[in-house]
């Protein structure tokens, strides 16, 4: 029993940093321009898909990644371009209504452009080493932490690269910077894309751990969605923080019942911070939302 | 003013009349397939009129009216498969009483959020219902759904026959004229008044005195009420319950029935039920599934450009 634990102790740990990459990338783009990204999940699964394509043409899994973060960044940049940019000023309800028909557009033209067979990336990292009664795979780790290297490379852009100050007083006050010459307008398409692109890693880290199918990026959306309340939106050390917490108790809860039941304890846990901590389980003080 | 308003009450009791008979009288000179096309529409018409009392009267988007609408099914279906005699009103009254149970649930938790996190956490409430409906498979059927049979179409003392494809349109059609008139009437009675002050600065709406969250509460009820009862005429017609329908896609149509339609006027929602059940019926012949990407696009292009939807921009132009 001892031993099952702590197995799932690692599952929980690997799957919780894959979702804090996609959780990242939604509180990053929610943070900055109010958009509750209700497609997030097909840009992973439109990355999955683009890597498993340059997997399959060139062999080579890294080069995978790298395409398909560029191609999904630059799609959503276009996408931004075409469809949030229009939206800037009204509501973030209808932000999630628009990215709602996204949603439904890039799951059909993905059955359309790659057809309803589940699609496969071998493991890039072959080895498996002894974990108690299992041989596990090494390339989980290396997922885990690569996943972790992403979101490190984010906060440290955020901090100290140029682009990232822009972001950051964009997110302060949208208008103050624009004021101080920041084009908040490509800031917005920058971000929309950098969150793509977090998007896609993930989806291409992700998918030699399961199959790629059109429909994998509903389940990311709910995931994300409940990790980006849990820690709070637009907070980023929350999201991560909370995308471990639930993923733990997921594989945990996976002992007990069925992994599609394990789901729910992920929704009690987003019922119980709604009802008790609104604005996120780890941050520091409620701030009280001002009236616009 | 009284004139007036005595007029405009005659002007609207007219054309209420009219559409109804247009749409009781046009079945009978269609083929099976569009009379049952027709009772579908309005069933979706009903769920999409349902949710425009949250979008378009209280600023509430619920993502999750699926779950109202699946309850009701599933409610209806456990009804007709336990009874020996299968009745009617039974039926519809369990399938009520399924989605109310589920309408107190998330009334209570989802009314103290707001905007986004009401949304997001509807959404996250029909997903729960949908698991437990997918996993519970001794109970509900699983994956496979439930199939069941039609009750026979009984008013008690006056008529008793099985139901015809005409006559259960006409069924649906009066129990669906008559949610729309109980749904006016509450929009425009000081209850409704109050949501939609709340729509328009919920801050000040407290500030008068009004208990917010109590309106909001009563809201998702009589919501959710409205969207079990054209989930239980759903069982009626199809005799068939799966968990498909307890799924967020569900519950995204809704949403775009009414960003089609238009918002806020009860009719706007059916009208848009309507247009997109008319688009994907004639898309889906030449594009099977991939109906969804042109029908999807044309909906981002009216959310961007027709924001007040079908309804609102036809008012807008004869105005003009």
């Amino acid at each position: 029993m001892f031993e099952q634990i702590l197995v799932q102790t690692v599952n929980g740990l690997v799957n919780g940093m894959v979702l804090a990459l996609v959780a990242s990338g939604l509180t990053l783009i929610f943070g900055i321009m109010d958009v509750v990204n209700f497609a997030h999940g097909d840009l992973v699964m439109l990355g999955a898909f683009t890597g498993a394509v340059t997997v399959a043409q060139t062999g080579n899994f890294w080069l995978g990644l790298l395409v398909a973060s560029l191609v999904i960044a630059a799609f959503g940049a276009l996408l931004q371009i075409v469809t949030l940019r229009p939206l800037i000023g009204r509501d973030s309800l209808t932000t999630i209504i628009a990215t709602f028909g996204i949603s439904l557009v890039l799951q059909k033209y993905a059955l359309w452009q790659f057809g309803p067979t589940a699609q496969n990336i071998p493991q890039p990292i072959p080895g498996r080493f002894e974990l108690f009664y299992l041989q596990y795979p090494w390339y989980r780790l290396g997922a885990a932490v690569m996943a972790g290297a992403i979101i490190g490379a984010l906060y440290l852009f955020l901090k100290y690269g140029k682009y990232g100050i822009w972001i950051r007083a964009t997110t302060q006050d949208r208008i103050m910077a624009g004021a101080m010459g920041i084009p908040v307008p490509w800031v917005h398409t920058g971000v929309f894309a950098i969150g793509a692109a977090m998007a896609a890693a993930s989806g291409v880290l992700f998918a030699p751990l399961a199959a790629v199918t059109q429909t994998m990026g509903a389940e990311f959306t709910l995931r994300a969605f409940s990790v980006v309340v849990v820690g709070g939106m637009g907070n980023l050390g929350g999201s991560i923080l909370a995308a471990l917490f639930i993923s733990l108790l997921e594989a945990y809860a996976s002992l007990v019942v069925s992994p599609s039941q394990a789901v729910i304890v992920s929704f009690v846990v987003l019922i119980l911070t709604l009802l008790f901590r609104p604005t996120g389980l780890f941050v520091p003080t409620p701030i009280v939302p001002t009236a616009k | 003013m009284t004139t007036m308003g005595s007029q405009t009450h005659r002007r609207f009791w007219i054309v209420f009349l009219t559409v109804v008979t247009a749409l009781a009288l046009v079945p009978l000179g269609l083929p099976e397939f569009w009379r049952k096309f027709l009772t579908e529409i309005l069933i979706w018409g009903l769920l999409a009129m349902s949710s425009d009392i949250l979008i378009g009267y209280t600023g509430m988007v619920s993502f999750g009216h699926s779950a109202f609408f699946g309850l009701g099914l599933y409610g209806a279906a456990a009804a007709l498969l336990v009874m020996r005699s299968p009745n009617l009103w039974i039926a519809l009254a369990v399938g009520l009483a399924a989605a109310a149970l589920v309408a107190v649930f998330v009334a209570y938790f989802a009314t103290r959020l707001r905007d986004i996190y009401f949304a997001i956490s509807t959404f996250v409430f029909s997903q729960i219902f949908y698991v437990i409906i997918f996993t519970w498979t001794d109970v509900t059927g699983g994956e496979n759904g439930l199939y069941f049979t039609q009750p026979p179409f009984t008013i008690p003392g006056i008529w008793s026959g099985r139901f015809s494809t005409v006559s259960l349109h006409w069924f649906v059609l009066a129990v669906v004229a008559l949610s729309y008139l109980a749904l006016r009437r509450i929009t425009q009675s000081p209850f409704g008044m109050v949501l939609q002050s709340i729509r328009e600065n919920e801050p000040r709406t407290r500030a008068i005195g009004y208990h917010v969250e109590r309106y909001k509460i009563v809201a998702v009820l009589l919501s959710g009420l409205f969207a079990g009862l054209s989930g239980t005429l759903y069982a009626i017609q199809h005799r068939f319950a799966a968990p498909d329908f307890v799924f967020f896609t569900v519950s995204g149509e809704v949403v775009i029935f009414n960003v089609m339609g238009g918002m806020g006027t009860l009719v706007g929602p059916v009208v848009g039920a309507a247009f997109f059940l008319l688009l994907r019926e004639g898309l889906s012949r030449f594009w099977a599934e991939y109906y969804l990407i042109p029908l999807g696009i044309a909906f981002i292009l009216m959310v961007i450009f027709m924001p007040q939807g079908l309804l609102g921009f036809w008012k807008r132009r004869l105005n003009q």
